[in-house]
């Protein structure tokens, strides 16, 4: 049976974030393109969330290996910017999986103007808006910092980017 | 395309972003306070990133590895701005070095949206999402600190006066600016001043803080040919100290 870009999808979904394991690659929207040519060769495009994140040589290699243990010899995978990345490119699954993880998920469609933005963000335990940021950065590039009034706990946020 | 051209923007750009990166990393683990900390060494981590996606780039151009380019030049050979490589001093030097030189970036990044070499325009739209944070960092802090205690003003006032002149060094025009405008890959260093100068005089008019006029402020140049102070040559022998050690080093 002939392959198709959808069926190499679903078996890219088994690669995952390595700093937030129940995140996969496709649900975090860093596989931009996947192509097959008629010779077979299967080539996947990927773009980086943030151009400095230490991560990305490590999800290329993931899906090098996920392609290699699926049988496919004639591969190529590519980090561009081509179709670089924002926080709207998370899908609804992947935003779930983030607040299960405990991260508030980024708002979608907003323009970052101003830091306000990132006040208010809501709690992923308790689901509250009477929130604080204490940082715009966090222990990752993608993330920022934040406290929750009303259940009194630290919280982090999967920031939002806009291009 | 001018490629020579092409190299020179690309080397002034990611030199700024390595050195600028490499000073922010130095306040890793000695921020005023935790959230500074993690802020600076943050926005270090940006800045390394995009300076490395920029060697990429001159790589494809012909030039040498990444890692090459960062770690073995002499400071003679960087074509930062000198602003970037001045010691990190206190935090308000820091500061206003950081507010300076993240606004004018936001405006290269975004003139340079449109620029005809394409693997340059579409690099700086990604760059341009993540420096909207060091830009919003950047005023908050002025905005609340320059309007704080006479001793932030007055600190914060003295740096001011210290770094601008090196700050309108940032925008040193190439030996190629002609070609660089008519071939419309970079609008060129003079169309980013005014919109620079409007862009931080709307934020220090919301404190007590005063800018200089610039037409009566010679700027520091240089850099951009490879006339460096005298401290940049121990950062970068700081920064490629393993690497010089052994190049096939991984960390």
């Amino acid at each position: 049976m002939k392959l198709t870009e959808e069926e190499i999808l679903v078996w890219l979904e088994e690669v995952k974030d390595p700093e937030i394991p129940v995140l996969s690659l496709v649900d975090l929207g860093v596989i931009t393109k996947i192509a097959i040519e008629d010779n077979g060769k299967v080539s996947v495009n990927m773009t980086p969330t943030f151009s400095g994140c230490p991560a990305m040589d490590m999800m290329k290699q993931e899906v090098e290996e996920s392609l290699e243990r699926k049988g496919i010899a004639n591969f190529e995978v590519n980090i561009n910017f081509d179709e670089p990345w924002n926080s709207n490119k998370i899908s609804e699954k992947g935003r779930k999986a983030l607040k299960e993880f405990g991260l508030a998920p980024p708002p979608t469609d907003t323009l970052i103007v101003d830091l306000d933005i990132l006040e208010h963000v809501a709690c992923p335990f308790c689901d509250s808006e009477n929130t604080l940021m204490k940082s715009p950065f966090g222990p990752t590039l993608c993330r920022s910092l934040h406290y929750c009034n009303n259940c009194k706990q630290g919280f982090e946020q999967f920031k939002p980017i806009n291009l | 395309m001018n490629t020579e051209a092409i190299k020179d923007l690309l080397y002034k750009m990611a030199d700024d972003q390595l050195i600028l990166g490499h000073r922010n990393s130095e306040w890793t683990g000695m921020g005023p306070l935790l959230e500074e900390d993690i802020s600076f060494s943050s926005m270090a981590q940006d800045k390394v990133g995009q300076s490395y996606v920029l060697y990429k780039m001159l790589h494809e151009l012909g030039e040498q590895e990444p890692d090459t380019v960062a770690f073995t030049r002499n400071a003679d050979q960087f074509h930062n701005c000198q602003m970037v490589e001045l010691p990190n001093g206190e935090y308000d030097f820091s500061l206003i070095r950081h507010f300076f030189y993240d606004n004018a970036e936001l405006l290269r990044f975004q003139a340079l949206t449109s620029s005809t070499y394409e693997p340059l325009a579409k690099a700086v739209v990604k760059f341009r999402g993540e420096v909207r944070y060091h830009v919003l960092h950047a005023n908050t802090f002025i905005k609340q600190l320059g309007s704080s205690t006479d001793e932030a003003i007055a600190k914060l006032q003295a740096s001011i006066d210290i770094l601008f002149p090196y700050a309108l060094g940032m925008f040193e025009k190439s030996k190629f600016e002609n070609e660089l405008i008519a071939e419309g890959i970079f609008t060129g260093e003079e169309s980013l001043i005014e919109p620079w100068i409007e862009a931080i005089q709307k934020i220090i008019d919301q404190t007590s803080l005063q800018l200089p006029d610039y037409k009566t402020i010679k700027p520091i140049n240089g850099g951009r040919y490879g006339t460096h102070t005298k401290d940049l040559q121990p950062l970068v022998e700081e920064m490629s100290a393993v690497f010089r050690v052994d190049p096939t080093a991984d960390w």
